[in-house]
């Protein structure tokens, strides 16, 4: 590795001499990001490409506060002690300015965790924990994509406007699954006092049984289910839901079951009629979505996922936040964080100096198959700012610092 | 003479069977005695029960007055009673010395002290033991490249390294050459001797039991049937028809295989 | 009612493809002694392997050869397997073969994320079995009942194979009695590849046939190893209608878990493990095992005295230029260098009872990071300093190890490994469950040193003291009449017990020892890292300090130590490749291969052969 990467730098030195480009001449700036890219390859994969076609073009304008910016991508295997070791790595030997990556919330945890303790910037860029940003909240870190607290919400107001009364939930059990209940629950309680919630169902993370759940679910007769399931686990739900009847003359609430991660593994067995949060990247017709969609599709051959997006944003919001401060100290990265507005392909999103949470929506629609594949129909986004509970609450929520 | 080892009535079932039938014997200090019998006679099940392996389903065992049955192996050895097994059972990663310490150390009640270390704990006394058997010259040779008569010689130091007042061995001299088996009785006898250590064994090889018994019991089918000087059981028919139905077996005089 | 029996018909479904798992596990394990790590991964390769076939076969009938297809593929694959990494090493060590699998679980992984892309793959529904049935009124998939009637005509065709058959005849008697076999004039070689075959093939069928419930993605290999390790445990080691009661067994309960106890799903499979394990202690249809029935392979360990004043040199010299690292090393070789220490500590607890006491533990995660869990829930909830969680992180994995020690040693070999691997999975399910104090799945975070000890520099230097103190101490207690009376115990328990020792006290003791030891590292572990997660004390983990040991050389005295150092290092450097899991299964491998004696015992017989150390005798 050390004479792979000393060859990179040689390779990069000779280019450079060619090239004569003074703002590239510089040392670039360099990120760590710290992923896992096996365990998780298939959400690590897209995510990755969106940094990357992110970073392509801020370098191409020239970079960031006129140095080149790279970033280092490091495999934690998701073991959240891997990912502080390796998070030391980055930035004491390695050099880099800012931490960022993770998609499970544990290992984004630990990673914020060491970042408070040894003052460095952490961008949590996709995991969802509310905790994130709330009760282990700390001064140097801070989160990208809507939490689950925020897209749960979104569901909630659109479960809030029919007249379904009785409510299932089925959600993995472990933290991100009892959030996301306990989001739902709260938020539709709140602007619908009336409504009950008559069954739980906690399959095991990726060991559900899916026909043990779905008649348990049936048993307890809802109006309405919230799923809160992804991956192998939502598409044996689904399977078995469908076959068995559950979801006949039921709505259906999926939180993240709109994003393509989830539902192009379906295929043509992707549920019908769900309300979801997701990215309909397929339908975007001009603006900067459509922009970032065919930029992502020539550059990469394939569609974009939600990671892409994010990803792309993680790198956007990066370069945002060197520019605003001006220099790599990590102090004022930190303080350049607050406030700090980016323009992304969703719209201008703000990192809010209250809680470190930016307010990057979501796109909420309905499910419907089309050619052999879910989409999302009628969706519209939600501009995450919206779906946050009051100052005072969050004050309350984050330990003082 | 004073009597170190006595049964009475001792009985061992296995669902219906009897292995061991109302057993009652007695074993002086400073003999020799030998148990023998057939295959499947119940030798084994004896055995067993006198070492607290089995428990008897009925009878007693007494060593020096005191009733045994039911207490554990290390009770029984602890109360002074040493023994080897049929198959030699010594600590293969150890060396031949700290064999021999390992008992030392347990005699001493030293097992769960994790200050010194064990290596070289008695050492003194276990090369002691192992001049007696014959293996000082051997004491720091991995146990795992001894002959089989040098473990069984091992074990019999091991066996003594508590000053025990009765050693129980399981047929001493299996799976050894013949003449190494003479060689190991006498060594035996010689102790018993010096040391005034009562014995009692089982044995497949008459020639041995014959040369070296000061006793002999016979056992069948669970139930001892004779009791008696070598002589007494040389010439007794019963005996003979239980090996065999015939006194082919047994040679007039046992002197022949002697070394 | 219909509700009821719409359960049960779902669990027996499920009970399926587990059964056709776990019977391959079960019968592999029952010829050739081989714990299979890595049967999980050749039932994701069933999986993948069906999903292909069931693209380009059509119809009904494609769809079920493409399933027996699968079958014969994957296990033609697990022959390659066993003739290519196992058949090396059946000379080895008992139980070295189980590196060697882990190490094929890593490259299997990697090769199917090449092959077939990260993308779960939702399986194809079965022709013509695509609706429901409806029973009292509940709605049953029709392809649950096809599994539901499919799955005891497999069994009785296993059945009759085993019992009928020349083949099976020699199977059953080879797990009765391997030598007999060879005494037989049969070759055992291949008939071990022929098991191997059969084994893999069930657990790729198994893959195949839920393909319809399911797909195939690449989480599923550990996914479902627990699970065949539960129901092969319950049902008894080499039975293989035990492995049908089982597998029936836990489907039933898991679906009535399902409903009555939805948030404790998990920890319920355990616990009936655990019950199951102490009434029946071979499982519900195993046989006894006769102690040292299938005693130890390879040549015994050889004697061992305390290091004499050379090699103490070299050690105090080694640890004086570790000591020295902040003066010459970056602050990461520092960070790195307490990580590797850590662990160091961790594979030494474990060799200690696995390399001295002959003692295989297969959860020995469960006191580091019971240990862990324990100085973190003390500063979380009690505002513990830092020293004090320290002193109280290994006395509370030692209270662990205490309970867990007493149940577990009532059970030998295989069993025991197996019994303390359901513990482990018990405080795993526990901790993972019971969010409300272990904060679940999200962790306990923000545990940081004391001011003093937090600079990395400090906390390399408190880690350095604590672990070659706890290192030296396994060490010395190896020395020490407690160490010589644990050898004892696993050299002959017969003449250890018969020579007053006490033996299942003495491993017992060395059980909280290295437990406690092991608490310990877990301790340093939280306070490193500042945070601690459930799969610190999780399967993988116990497997990692497994690996670690075998690697560095069971019957070596370094070589826990060894091993860690070794594995965290590689791991550490290789980590930075696209596909380092591939690479690292590929070391894995070969380390075993070239080296069967582990790194430390190989070491020191090519050091021997060349003349550098002196033979010792009656060894070549």
């Amino acid at each position: 590795m050390y004479r792979k990467t000393f060859l990179k730098g040689l390779i990069g030195l000779v280019a450079l001499g060619m090239t004569s480009v003074t703002a590239l001449a510089q040392d670039p700036i360099k990120i760590g990001e710290i992923n896992h890219y096996k365990r998780m390859a298939a959400f690590a994969g897209p995510y990755k490409n969106g940094i990357e076609l992110k970073l392509e073009e801020i370098n191409a304008a020239g970079g960031v506060l006129g140095r080149p910016l790279e970033f280092i991508f490091r495999d934690d295997d998701g073991q959240p002690g891997e990912a502080v070791k390796i998070a030391e790595e980055l930035m004491t030997r390695d050099g880099a300015v800012i931490l960022t990556g993770s998609i499970l919330s544990n290992v984004g945890l630990a990673i914020s965790s060491l970042a408070a303790e040894k003052k460095y910037v952490y961008l949590a860029a996709e995991p969802l924990a509310d905790g994130m940003v709330w009760e282990n909240g700390n001064a140097y870190t801070f989160r990208l994509r809507t939490s689950t607290y925020m897209q749960a919400s979104m569901l909630a107001e659109e479960a809030a406007k029919t007249d379904a009364k009785t409510y299932a939930t089925i959600a993995p059990n472990y933290a991100y699954g009892k959030d996301a209940v306990a989001a739902f629950k709260k938020v539709l309680t709140a602007l619908k006092p009336d409504v009950k919630f008559v069954a739980e169902q906690w399959p095991a993370l990726f060991k559900i049984d899916a026909g043990a759940e779905v008649q348990a679910l049936e048993a307890a007769k809802p109006d309405a289910i919230y799923n809160v399931t992804f991956g192998s686990d939502l598409a044996k739900f689904v399977r078995e839901g469908n076959t068995r009847g559950l979801f006949e003359g039921r709505k259906v609430y999926g939180l993240l079951s709109g994003e393509p991660e989830y539902m192009e593994p379906l295929a043509d067995e992707a549920p019908e009629g769900w309300v979801v949060t997701g990215y309909p990247w397929y339908a975007f017709e001009d603006g900067p979505n459509k922009a970032f969609v065919d930029a992502y599709t020539k550059r990469f051959g394939e569609s974009p996922k939600l990671g892409s997006l994010v990803g792309y944003m993680t790198a956007a919001s990066i370069a945002a936040v060197l520019e605003k401060a001006g220099s790599t100290e990590t102090e004022a990265i930190r303080a350049a964080f607050a406030d700090l507005e980016v323009e992304t392909p969703v719209g201008t999103i703000t990192y809010r100096a209250l809680d470190h949470q930016s307010t990057m929506g979501a796109f909420v629609g309905t499910t419907a198959l089309k050619d052999g594949g879910g989409v999302m129909v009628d969706w519209s986004y939600k501009d995450g700012a919206n779906y946050l509970p009051s100052d005072e609450e969050v004050k309350k929520l984050r330990p003082a610092n | 003479m004073t009597i170190v080892l006595e049964t009475r009535h001792l009985s061992r079932s296995f669902n219906a069977i009897r292995a061991v039938d109302d057993v009652s014997f007695s074993l002086h200090k400073g003999e020799l005695l030998a148990l023998i019998g057939p295959n499947g006679a119940g030798k084994s099940t004896c055995f067993n029960m006198l070492m607290g392996q089995l428990k008897p389903t009925s009878g007693a065992v007494f060593l020096n007055g005191e009733n045994l049955a039911g207490q554990t192996p290390r009770a029984i050895w602890r109360k002074g009673v040493g023994r080897t097994f049929q198959i030699t059972g010594t600590y293969q990663s150890m060396t031949v010395a700290e064999n021999v310490q390992m008992a030392l150390i347990s005699h001493h009640r030293r097992i769960f002290s994790i200050l010194p270390y064990a290596h070289g704990l008695y050492r003194d006394e276990a090369l002691g033991f192992l001049d007696l058997v014959g293996m000082r010259d051997q004491a720091d040779r991995p146990c795992a490249v001894l002959a089989y008569g040098d473990l069984k010689r091992l074990e019999l130091a091991i066996a003594l390294s508590h000053d025990p007042t009765l050693l129980l061995m399981d047929e001493p001299t299996a799976g050894m050459a013949p003449r190494e088996r003479t060689a190991l009785m006498q060594l035996t006898a010689d102790i018993v001797r010096d040391r005034g250590i009562s014995v009692l064994f089982t044995e497949h090889d008459m020639d041995v039991v014959f040369a070296h018994a000061h006793r002999i019991m016979v056992l069948n089918r669970g139930r001892l049937i004779a009791d008696g000087s070598v002589e007494e059981i040389r010439n007794n028919t019963q005996v003979q028809e239980v090996y065999l139905g015939g006194g082919t077996l047994f040679k007039p005089e046992a002197g022949a295989s002697r070394a | 009612m219909g509700f009821f029996i719409a359960q049960v018909l779902t669990g027996l479904a499920n009970a399926g493809a587990l059964f056709l798992v776990a019977s391959g596990l079960s019968l592999i394990f029952g010829v050739t002694r081989v714990v299979n790590f890595a049967h999980g991964s050749f039932y994701m390769l069933g999986a993948y392997v069906g999903y292909s076939l069931m693209q380009v076969l059509p119809g009904m009938v494609g769809f079920w050869a493409a399933m027996i297809l699968s079958g014969v593929v994957v296990g033609l694959i697990g022959v390659i397997v066993e003739f290519v990494v196992l058949r090396p090493v059946y000379k080895a060590p008992e139980l070295f073969q189980l590196v060697a699998t882990f190490g094929v679980i890593l490259v299997i992984q990697d090769l199917a994320l090449m092959i077939w892309g990260p993308v779960d793959l939702l399986g194809p529904r079965a022709p013509g079995l695509k609706g429901v049935v409806r029973i009292l009124g509940e709605p049953v998939p029709q392809y649950d009942l096809a599994l539901i009637v499919i799955t005891p005509f497999v069994a009785l065709g296993l059945w009759y194979l085993i019992t009928r058959t020349r083949l099976g005849i020699l199977v059953r008697a080879a797990t009765q009695d391997r030598e007999m076999v060879g005494a037989l004039g049969v070759n055992q070689a291949w008939l071990f590849t022929g098991v191997f075959f059969l084994g893999t093939a069930l657990a790729g069928l198994g893959g195949a046939m839920q393909l319809p419930k399911g797909g195939a993605n690449l989480l599923m290999d550990f996914n479902i190893l627990t699970t065949v390790f539960v129901v092969v445990v319950i049902g008894g080691m080499g039975s293989l209608p035990g492995a049908y009661l089982a597998a029936v067994i836990i489907s039933v309960l898991n679906v009535f878990g399902v409903v009555y106890l939805p948030q404790s799903t998990l920890v319920l499979i355990f616990v009936v493990m655990v019950i199951v394990l102490m009434v029946r202690p071979y499982g519900l249809l195993g046989r006894e095992e006769v102690a040292g029935e299938h005693g130890q392979v390879g040549e015994p360990e050889r004697p061992f005295k305390p290091a004499g004043r050379s090699a103490r040199l070299i050690v105090a010299l080694g640890l004086g230029i570790l000591a020295l690292l902040p003066v010459y090393g970056s602050s990461f070789a520092q960070v790195l260098a307490t990580d590797i220490l850590i662990f160091c500590l961790f594979a030494a607890s474990l060799h200690f009872l696995l390399g001295i006491g002959g003692l295989v533990s297969f959860g020995h995660a469960a006191y580091f990071g019971g240990g862990a869990y324990v100085a973190a829930l003390l500063v979380k909830y009690a505002d513990t300093p830092m020293e004090l969680a320290l002193i109280l992180a290994p006395l509370g994995a030692g209270m662990a190890a205490v309970i867990i020690g007493w149940v577990c040693l009532r059970l030998t070999g295989v069993y025991f490994a197996m019994l303390t691997l359901a513990f482990a999975q018990l405080l795993w399910s526990l901790v993972f469950q019971w969010g409300a104090i272990t904060g679940g799945d999200d962790g306990l975070v923000d545990i940081w040193p004391s001011a003093w000890a937090s600079g990395t520099t400090a906390y390399f230097y408190l880690t350095l003291i604590i672990c070659t103190g706890g290192i030296l101490l396994l060490r010395h207690a190896a020395h020490a009449p407690f160490g010589y009376a644990l050898r004892a115990a696993r050299d002959s328990a017969r003449q250890a017990e018969a020579t007053g020792i006490d033996t299942r006290r003495v491993q017992w003791v060395a059980f909280v020892f290295a437990g406690a030891m092991a608490g310990v590292a877990g301790g340093l572990f939280v306070f490193a890292k500042g945070s601690v997660f459930p799969n610190e004390l999780d399967i993988a983990r116990s497997f990692d300090a497994l690996i670690v040991v075998f690697l560095g050389g069971v019957k070596t005295l370094s070589g826990g130590v060894v091993g860690g150092a070794a594995f965290v290092t590689a791991k550490d450097f290789l980590s930075r490749f696209e596909y380092w899991r591939l690479a690292m299964g590929l070391l894995i491998i070969a380390v075993v291969i070239v080296a069967p004696n582990g790194i430390v015992g190989s070491l020191r017989k090519g050091g021997e052969r060349i003349g550098l150390l002196k033979t010792p005798e009656g060894t070549s």
